[in-house]
């Protein structure tokens, strides 16, 4: 019988246990991103770096493109994707923007939309 | 008898600890919120708390999904900080605490919360960021701190009515403790912002004060929200309001408040702050 599916929130994947097995080797490798080694590795041989954890193809693919949302679908936890963002150079309005399909500056005037307490909006 | 004076529930954002390391405060994009601070730090100077209880999640530094605790709880003498790779300068060595920690287990224990021990964890900005906050220039080291680790990653969860009562369990285990010490409790995170996905960057501020209204004086109405209740209203890392529940748990008489700032966007999140008296 297959594990109980969680709410149906439109644009919102949960890391769930299935989400989890099937991201696994994803989210080893990004959680060897904590060090500097592993980042070096990463940056000086990515496709030996996804070799090594095990990557399936379509978690490669998300990774070449740098397709943030294709990593969430084939399992990547965002704990461990934002662990891209020192190697890549990107912070989480940036990777804010790269899944909403805005600019950087649009995904921030997004959150200023909703923002409260700030006098610079 | 060891006594909690007060809870304090605070933001963990990493962005906080790079604004930090950078000397950002007095800019245009973070003065609102360093100017809710230096109250909490002045209470903090004058109580002079012996043990911090830190309510707080890791964030794949420590706790990878090979081995996840649902809870932890940390009775080390000493824990460190390290790389996490989000760019935050590692602080110094923080003091740990290994007898009222152990009292805690073992009333856990005999009362049916079973959490994962820990005697060797590096902790992550979950914890760091609010102790720099509180304690800048890392001023910190003479204060111990019991970590309380809830998962916050990888459904499933604790649910948060599990967190408020196993603030309430830690909160009567502290009762039971025959010493002097003077205890704040933190629960850090949240408040509302969601990281992943397309819906990336919702904000619910007017929850985010509904959930501060009700720490103060009726935390039960908070619980009955599930996790997926917390993420459909607050975003996908809405959930942790588990560690501001947790805090509030410990807190078993009136409680008062002394202080409050909630500033959005802080990076992608509602950054909330909040001082509890514990009467």
């Amino acid at each position: 019988m297959p594990v109980k599916k969680m709410r149906d929130i439109p644009g919102t994947t949960f890391f769930d246990g299935p989400m989890a097995t099937k991201g696994f080797a994803l989210n080893k490798m990004a959680f060897s991103f904590n060090s500097q080694e592993g980042r070096d590795a990463f940056k000086n041989d990515e496709e030996g770096t996804m070799e090594k954890y095990g990557l399936s193809e379509a978690q490669k693919e998300a990774v070449r493109k740098r397709d943030v949302l294709g990593m969430i679908r084939e399992g990547g936890s965002i704990y461990y994707l934002a662990k891209f963002g020192q190697i890549l150079g990107l912070n989480v309005q940036d990777f804010g923007g790269l899944q909403t399909g805005r600019t950087t500056e649009e995904f921030q005037a997004y959150l200023d939309s909703q923002g409260v307490g700030k006098d610079n909006g | 008898m060891a006594k909690i004076i007060g809870g304090i529930g605070t933001s963990h954002i990493p962005a906080i600890g790079r604004a930090m390391d950078q000397g950002l405060e007095d800019t245009p994009y973070w003065k609102d919120f360093f100017a809710g601070y230096p109250p909490v730090r002045e209470w903090l100077a004058e109580q002079k708390p012996d043990v911090i209880i830190h309510f707080y999640n890791d964030h794949g530094l420590e706790m990878f999904l090979d081995k996840k605790p649902t809870y932890a709880i940390g009775c080390a003498p000493q824990y460190e900080n390290a790389d996490e790779g989000w760019g935050i300068q590692p602080i110094p060595p923080i003091t740990g605490e290994t007898e009222l920690s152990w009292h805690i287990v073992n009333e856990l224990i005999e009362n049916d919360f079973d959490p994962t021990v820990c005697q060797d964890i590096k902790v992550d900005h979950g914890l760091t960021v609010p102790l720099s906050l509180l304690y800048p220039g890392h001023t910190y080291q003479g204060i111990k701190v019991i970590p309380v680790c809830i998962n916050c990653e990888r459904h499933p969860m604790p649910k948060p009515s599990r967190s408020f009562a196993l603030g309430q369990a830690i909160g009567k285990a502290v009762e039971s403790w025959d010493g002097d010490e003077r205890i704040v409790v933190l629960g850090t995170g949240g408040l509302s912002h969601q990281l992943d996905g397309e819906r990336a960057g919702i904000l619910n501020t007017d929850f985010d004060i509904e959930c501060m209204d009700k720490l103060v004086d009726d935390p039960e109405a908070l619980l009955k929200y599930s996790n997926e209740d917390l993420t459909e209203i607050a975003g996908g890392q809405g959930v942790e309001l588990a560690m501001w529940l947790g805090m509030r748990g410990t807190m078993h008489g009136k409680v008062r408040e002394l202080h409050r700032n909630l500033v959005a966007p802080i990076s992608n999140t509602a950054a909330g702050l909040q001082l509890l008296l514990n009467e």
